[in-house]
């Protein structure tokens, strides 16, 4: 028996799926959605195309940094979608207000405008951590409450109408410009990669976020203070959603309540869990949640490449993220096996 | 049980023959033979990472060894997942606790074997087995309770109770003693010798001589993965034992601290504390001696000094430190202030189980400029830093990127006593420093507190392993219901002073 016992533990093809697990299931998986639709389809790898989807992951990118943020440090936030809304219509009134009272002087304009977006943005993050912090409820109900209001607040600025009246050089000049070839989103959204990156590896606060997720108590006796950095995860949170509501206004030249939604909320948390951050706090890097945005992005634009239902689109990320949480979690239990 | 009474062939319950499991890059067991007798309590004794929890796993049924033959009942068992163990009777009862924190006590015990018809669960049945299981130990512990309301030692005695529901054949208890006061501690033996009579057969794992000494007939001693010996409790000394474990000879447990005792680092004056576990304790500490707080589970030794350190809502009374009064404690100023606490639960105070040593190590000094700059940490200072005090300290692996969940009790100690390294510190305050390590590792902590007086610091150890308590403090403080009993000194130091105070205080409080 024991020779039969040693035999089954033989590990044949072992190498081959330690490689897999070094190299992570998400690298692997978008070259292959990368080779498959460039077989597929030519469309996929023109530039109009490349542009689009480096764009759209910008977006998405910057959201789930602030996502995967908040979810280290043990919360959730469910408002980042509307803050992308509420941003975005905050801005289009105050340029079109400023404009109104200080005519073709673009410089304040713009600089109030953006300040009113962010500030929006920055408000309700620091409204969803001080709940958080001070009345001890839980990041996922406070958020769905702020979710709500915040639409909410979006709606009644707009009555639904999008707002216009943005000079036009933050629209041309910003928006849809490019640099080097690139949309100016592109450049934003790598800025805030690398900043965040900087912020989780080398700085107290991210440190500490780290210690918080891992184990409050533990972080309590070694004296840091809970309260302010929670607020902190939310308030970056809410920062850029606010900052990706205005790359959206700015591209697309109006304020709308329309922007962000439930899709942005689900996309956000699909590509912080699926770049490997733990629902349970302590663990997830930015930038491995950024190739999992533009993961998710390139899987979108596939999906509507080969001209799948957009009803049915939905279901196929579900079952993309479930299956990419999933494998994740494999490979994590064979390897806590062996240790 | 069954069937065993003709008693001709005396093989016994438990066979393991040539265990071995590897684990990747670590050999955990290598050909380890164990017997287990019906009706014998079977010690297994050794450092941490011996191999120990392994095994234990191993006959659980939770990891299934890559060599070996295993026997129980006269039955080669070729597979055995965990259901199929218990089914068979065998039951263990692991340091980390099984149990559901939100259900009941009654909930618990039942859990996965639930009495029911029909998917209807029959409760009032379920609830009659309970209470008659509870009686029957003797334990005092309402099944209705929540388990998240129960404190440690509570939580133990259920988990045991969980272990016994049902037929038992082989019984596991992993250190089972950690958190119950002495006079759990005595039911839980009184139950062993119960269930030796009744011919169940028992694995006791622990670290603690002196229940080895009341309970074990025989004593396995592992190190490395290996069988060292086997031998019979009655004709072994503790010597033997300690030697045979380590390798190496340890003469004395406890080190000979010079105490000097110096300026008061620390008091106490009049401390109540908001829950009231603490009313009206005056006490000081010296630098440069070790003083000891001695009490039952529960009389407030530690909220004591968790309050000192901030942890505890303070309601009145007056701390100094230096002389200087300290108000409102909380725990980044108190590291400040130079004091540090290490915590009794390493698991749930001490460490992120999924961040690395070196971040766990360091966590407490981040706020200092040698480690963090304008809130931007210097790795590679950090890393030269902590690498240096894990070496001093003899972390095995020496990985400081390892995560903290990966070590042995006695290694995440180590981590907890590394932040006391990082930065200048003057007041050490201990909660339980031993629990849950090996005699080693013990030793390593024990030297590590001499160091500290020998350096002039002030160091307040709270334990409820009186040996210990008596051993390290130069003076010792005896806690009973919240407030100091007694203060004992030099010669007046001894195990029956102690308890004596105990006992005076419960007549006193019986007849008050």
């Amino acid at each position: 028996m024991s020779t039969a016992v040693a035999a089954s533990s033989s590990r044949p093809g072992l190498d081959l799926r330690s490689l897999a697990v070094r190299i992570g299931f998400l690298p692997a998986l978008l070259i292959a959605v990368v080779a498959g639709m460039s077989a597929i389809d030519p469309q996929f790898y023109g530039t109009i195309n490349i542009l689009n989807i480096l764009r759209n992951a910008s977006f998405l990118a910057i959201v789930a940094c602030g996502q995967a943020l908040v979810i280290v440090a043990g919360g959730f936030d469910l408002s980042v979608g509307a803050v992308v809304a509420l941003a975005s219509v905050v801005m289009a009134k105050t340029m079109a207000a400023t404009a109104h009272a200080l005519p073709g002087q673009t410089t304040p304009i713009i600089v109030c405008g953006v300040a009113a977006g962010l500030g929006s943005g920055l408000a309700v993050g620091l409204v969803n951590g001080l709940c958080v912090a001070k009345l001890k409820v839980s990041g996922f109900v406070v958020t769905l409450g702020t979710m709500s209001a915040t639409a909410g607040v979006g709606l009644m600025i707009t009555s639904g109408i999008p707002v216009y009246g943005m000079p036009d050089v933050f629209v041309k000049g910003f928006g849809r410009a490019q640099l080097f070839g690139l949309p100016t989103a592109v450049y934003i959204a790598l800025a805030v990669i690398l900043v965040m990156v900087f912020v989780q590896r080398r700085t107290l606060f991210g440190r500490y976020v780290y210690a918080i997720g891992g184990n409050v108590e533990a972080a309590i006796v070694s004296g840091v203070s809970i309260q302010r950095h929670v607020v902190g995860t939310y308030a970056v949170s809410g920062l850029l959603a606010a900052l990706t509501g205005i790359l959206l206004t700015a591209q697309v030249g109006s304020g709308q309540a329309s922007f962000g939604g439930d899709r942005m909320m689900l996309q956000s948390i699909a590509a912080a869990v699926i770049g490997g951050v733990s629902l349970r706090g302590g663990i997830g890097r930015i930038e491995i949640v950024s190739v999992s945005a533009l993961f998710l992005t390139i899987l979108g634009n596939a999906l509507n490449l080969l001209h799948i239902d957009s009803r049915l689109q939905p279901v196929f990320l579900g079952i993309i993220m479930v299956a990419a949480v999933a494998l994740d979690e494999l490979s994590r239990r064979r390897r806590t096996q062996r240790v | 049980m069954e069937g065993s009474t003709d008693s001709t062939p005396v093989e016994p319950l438990l066979a393991l023959r040539g265990i071995s499991k590897r684990f990747t890059g670590v050999q955990a067991l290598a050909k380890v033979d164990l017997d287990v007798r019906a009706g014998e309590l079977h010690v297994l004794f050794g450092e941490n990472g011996a191999g120990k929890s392994t095994l234990i796993n191993v006959v659980a049924g939770t990891y299934w060894p890559d060599e070996g033959t295993f026997r129980f009942g006269g039955e080669d068992i070729h597979h055995l997942p965990p259901q199929r163990a218990r089914a068979i009777g065998i039951s263990p009862v692991f340091q980390e606790f099984s149990l559901v924190p939100s259900l009941t006590v009654e909930e618990n015990l039942f859990l996965g074997r639930e009495a029911a018809s029909g998917g209807i669960l029959r409760v009032g049945e379920m609830r009659k087995r309970a209470r008659a299981l509870i009686d029957e130990l003797g334990f005092d512990l309402d099944p209705g309770s929540r388990v998240d309301d129960l404190s440690r030692a509570h939580q133990q005695m259920a988990e045991i109770a969980k272990a016994l529901l049902g037929r038992v054949r082989l019984l596991i208890l992993d250190e089972p003693t950690a958190s119950l006061t002495e006079r759990e501690t005595g039911r839980l033996f009184e139950l062993i010798e119960r269930l030796k009579r009744q011919n169940v057969g028992l694995i006791y794992v622990s670290h603690r001589m002196r229940e080895i000494r009341a309970l074990a007939d025989r004593v396995s001693v592992l190190r490395d993965g290996r069988l060292i010996k086997t031998l019979d409790a009655a004709a072994c000394t503790d010597g033997d034992l300690v030697e045979l474990m380590t390798g190496r000879k340890i003469d004395l447990l406890y080190p000979v601290i010079t105490h000097k005792p110096d300026r008061i680092a620390v008091d106490v004056e009049n401390l109540t504390l908001v829950d009231g576990s603490v009313r009206e304790v005056n006490f000081y500490a010296q630098s440069g001696e070790i003083t000891g707080i001695a009490g039952l589970v529960g009389c407030g030794k530690s909220e004591l000094i968790r309050a000192i350190y901030g942890l505890e809502p303070i309601a009145a009374g007056l701390i100094r430190i230096d002389g200087v009064p300290y108000e409102h404690p909380a725990p980044r100023q108190s590291l400040k202030h130079g004091i540090a606490y290490f915590p009794a639960n390493r698991v749930a105070e001490g460490l992120a189980l999924s961040r690395p040593v070196r971040e766990n190590a360091s966590m407490t000094a981040l706020d200092l400029d040698s480690f963090a700059q304008f809130g931007v940490l210097r790795p590679g200072a950090e890393r030269a830093a902590i690498a240096l005090i894990m070496d001093q300290l003899k972390l095995k692996p020496p990985n400081i990127e390892r995560i903290a969940g990966a070590l042995s009790g006695g290694n995440r100690q180590k981590v907890m006593l590394g932040r006391a390294l990082t930065r200048e510190l003057t007041v050490f305050l201990f909660d339980e420093p031993s629990v849950g390590i090996d005699v080693g590792a013990k030793l390593e902590v024990y030297q590590f507190m001499k160091r500290l007086v020998e350096a002039d610091a002030a160091v307040i150890v709270v334990s409820s392993e009186l040996p210990e308590v008596l051993a390290l403090s130069n003076r010792l403080y005896v806690m009973h219901h919240g407030r100091i009993a007694t203060e004992l000194k030099g010669e007046a130091r001894t195990e029956q002073n102690v308890l004596a105070s105990f006992f005076k205080e419960h007549l006193t409080a019986e007849v008050a």
